[in-house]
């Protein structure tokens, strides 16, 4: 008798990652995928993907999905949750996207306390557009616009987005982990599940920052980037939780009086969807 | 005596107040805007009524981009959904109303326009037409372009926008102006939703009971991507065929017709009628969409009238719109006054007077 103990996640659909060798998102994407089927939500749940490597995250979540203009993923993830408050919204953002384009509407969905996830992934540069940097990227990193490397004077210092988001009373959750060794992809699994579960209960916004490997703009092998991730880049981007609304975090009143408490399941909270 | 028949309501309003009010009697339970001026009260009446709705949403935005960008997330949620602004305001919507239109995703816009360029003022001024009628972002793709004259024009154009954007899943445009948004005038509640729409089979709900989907504008196929394009505009030729609004007035023995929309539409009547008084055969031809632009109508009255008269709140916009609907076969002259002046209607006679007379002792 034999009994199959891995597969794929029927959240996960069964196509070929265009990614890079070594790239951390389909990593992201599988543990995304199977916490939304370990917590039964396929069916409720909608992902926003951003402008950036992982454009074409539709091809691969199979779950409803819409595509943000770049940087705009918080505030499409707010109209969507707002108007289906009993849905788990999530938007999948990169650096440049979130921490730069999108910085505004970051922030001000995380002090309005929004009920949306967002899986942030940190690889330090822009991906899909060759590598230039991003406001993540280390200081004295090398990208295709920082020749010289990342000089603090002329470029700033890298952003430290889970530091930043921490201090508003909207946020619920917010964890730094990595996909660099099977403990650390675990850790990040646990986070985003934690996230997703903050996000259900109600308690605010939620965020999981990976930091994700990208050789091909890093220049390095597979090995080697994930090597990086630990001995470098964790060391600018400390891993851990920065906070938990089991320690109070969150505001349940953030969200203000547009979102009923409760929505009963016999209108789905959604009669214009149907 | 009593009687039975519904007594319909009528209320003394302001424009953007009207625009408010229509759109919440249309079903819009979803407002996302931002401060700015002319168009503030509409904001405003929103707060105060959207979240007395059956799960009403209102948010004041942390900008014009995160605002239209959260009119996509409500859009693909199946809400009906506004969002408002005045001129530099709609200039940063543009991105995203790009995106509305490659996804098919159905919205209203108000653009409450004021002078410009730049920061400009914040008089009345009908300096956006050409963003608004060219799409204005980027991209190939159209908008409906509704153009109100009146309070009462707003408070029904506000309902017919949520239908027509519904119906052709595109966003729409309301063309209104710091006259119109804040002075005050009768409105009936007398124009009601379509109950006919299409069922939105295409929401992002959770994939219950059917297959996942998803709603993009990437085509990075070239081949899929100009597909999509003809699919638009396939469309877009529907919308021109059929929906088409213009008013004519006074056209039909006009040696001079005079072309004007929204406030300058209302110095121009003024215009005709004294004009009318005084012996002089100017008539007007108002186009209420501004996208698709009455060409038709405009190309027939060019079988008996020789002259047209643009008059805009600009430099001269829509003109060009005129004459390639005319195409040669009349003459187009144009007045204007940009930067938020407005022209009072002696003053636009006096400039068509003299034109009329200079045409008269040319055929003489």
């Amino acid at each position: 008798m034999s009994r199959k103990v891995f597969g794929r996640p029927r959240s996960l659909k069964p196509a070929v990652f265009h990614y890079c060798p070594g790239c951390g998102h389909s990593i992201i994407h599988r543990l995304t995928c199977e916490v939304i089927d370990d917590l039964g939500i396929r069916e409720r749940t909608i992902g926003v993907p951003p402008a950036g490597c992982a454009v074409l995250a539709y091809f691969y979540f199979d779950v409803d999905m819409v595509e943000a203009p770049h940087g705009r993923g918080a505030a499409v993830a707010t109209g969507i949750k707002r108007i289906q408050p009993d849905r788990l919204v999530f938007s999948y953002q990169g650096d440049g996207d979130l921490a730069a384009i999108g910085t505004a509407e970051t922030i001000h969905a995380a002090n309005r306390g929004e009920r949306i996830t967002i899986i942030f992934v940190n690889n330090a540069c822009y991906g899909m557009t060759g590598g230039q940097m991003a406001p993540t990227s280390l200081v004295g990193m090398e990208t295709t616009t920082t020749p010289g490397g990342r000089d603090p004077l002329a470029h700033g210092a890298p952003i430290r987005i889970c530091e930043l988001l921490k201090v508003f009373d909207g946020v619920a959750y917010l964890e730094r982990t990595a996909v660099d060794t099977p403990k650390n992809i675990r850790r990040t699994k646990k986070a985003i599940r934690r996230a997703f579960q903050a996000q259900m209960e109600g308690r605010g916004f939620s965020l999981v920052e990976v930091l994700s490997p990208c050789p091909t703009n890093w220049k390095k092998t597979a090995v080697e980037s994930v090597h990086w991730i630990g001995e470098v880049m964790s060391k600018q981007f400390p891993l851990g939780l920065v906070k938990d609304f089991e320690d109070g975090a969150g505001s349940s009143a953030a969200c203000g009086p547009n979102e009923p408490a409760s929505t009963t399941a016999a209108d789905g909270g959604n009669s214009d969807a149907d | 005596m009593t009687t039975t028949e519904p007594k319909i309501e009528k209320r003394l309003m302001r424009g953007n107040d009207a625009v408010g009010e229509a759109a919440i009697r249309a079903g819009c339970r979803a407002y996302f805007g931002y401060p700015i001026t002319p168009q503030n009260e509409l904001c405003e009446y929103m707060a105060r009524n959207v979240p007395r709705m059956d799960r009403g949403v209102f948010i004041q935005s942390e900008s014009e981009i995160a605002a239209i960008n959260m009119v996509l997330g409500a859009s693909v949620s199946g809400a009906r959904v506004m969002t408002s602004s005045s001129s530099p305001g709609v200039s940063l919507k543009q991105e995203g109303i790009s995106f509305l239109a490659a996804m098919e995703l159905p919205a209203v816009i108000v653009n409450v326009v004021r002078g410009g360029p730049g920061l400009g003022n914040i008089a009345p001024a009908q300096s956006d037409y050409f963003q608004a009628t060219r799409g204005g972002g980027h991209g190939d793709y159209r908008t409906i372009v509704l153009g109100a004259a009146s309070v009462q024009e707003l408070y029904d154009l506000t309902i017919e926008a949520f239908d027509l954007a519904d119906e052709y899943r595109t966003p729409v445009l309301i063309l209104s102006d710091g006259m119109l948004g804040q002075m005050m005038e009768p409105v009936v509640f007398g124009k009601e939703p379509r109950k006919d729409l299409p069922v939105k089979d295409w929401t992002l709900t959770g994939c219950a009971g059917r297959d996942s989907r998803f709603i993009r504008s990437l085509l990075l196929d070239v081949n899929v991507e100009e597909a999509h394009n003809w699919k638009l505009f396939r469309k877009y030729h529907q919308i021109e065929r059929r929906e088409v609004r213009c008013e004519t007035y006074r056209t039909e023995d006009a040696k001079i017709v005079v072309v004007a929309y929204g406030t300058s539409a209302r110095i121009a009547r003024g215009a005709v009628n004294r004009a009318r008084e005084q012996g002089l055969a100017v008539g007007l031809i108002r186009p209420i969409t501004l996208w698709p632009f009455p060409k038709e109508i405009i190309r027939e009255t060019a079988k008996h009238t020789k002259h047209f008269f643009v008059f805009e709140m600009s430099m001269g916009q829509m003109v060009e719109d005129v004459r390639l609907a005319l195409n040669g076969a009349a003459e187009v002259h144009f007045y204007g006054r940009p930067g938020g002046v407005i022209v009072t209607p002696a003053e636009l006679l006096r400039i068509v007077a003299r034109q009329y007379h200079q045409i008269e002792r040319g055929a003489a």
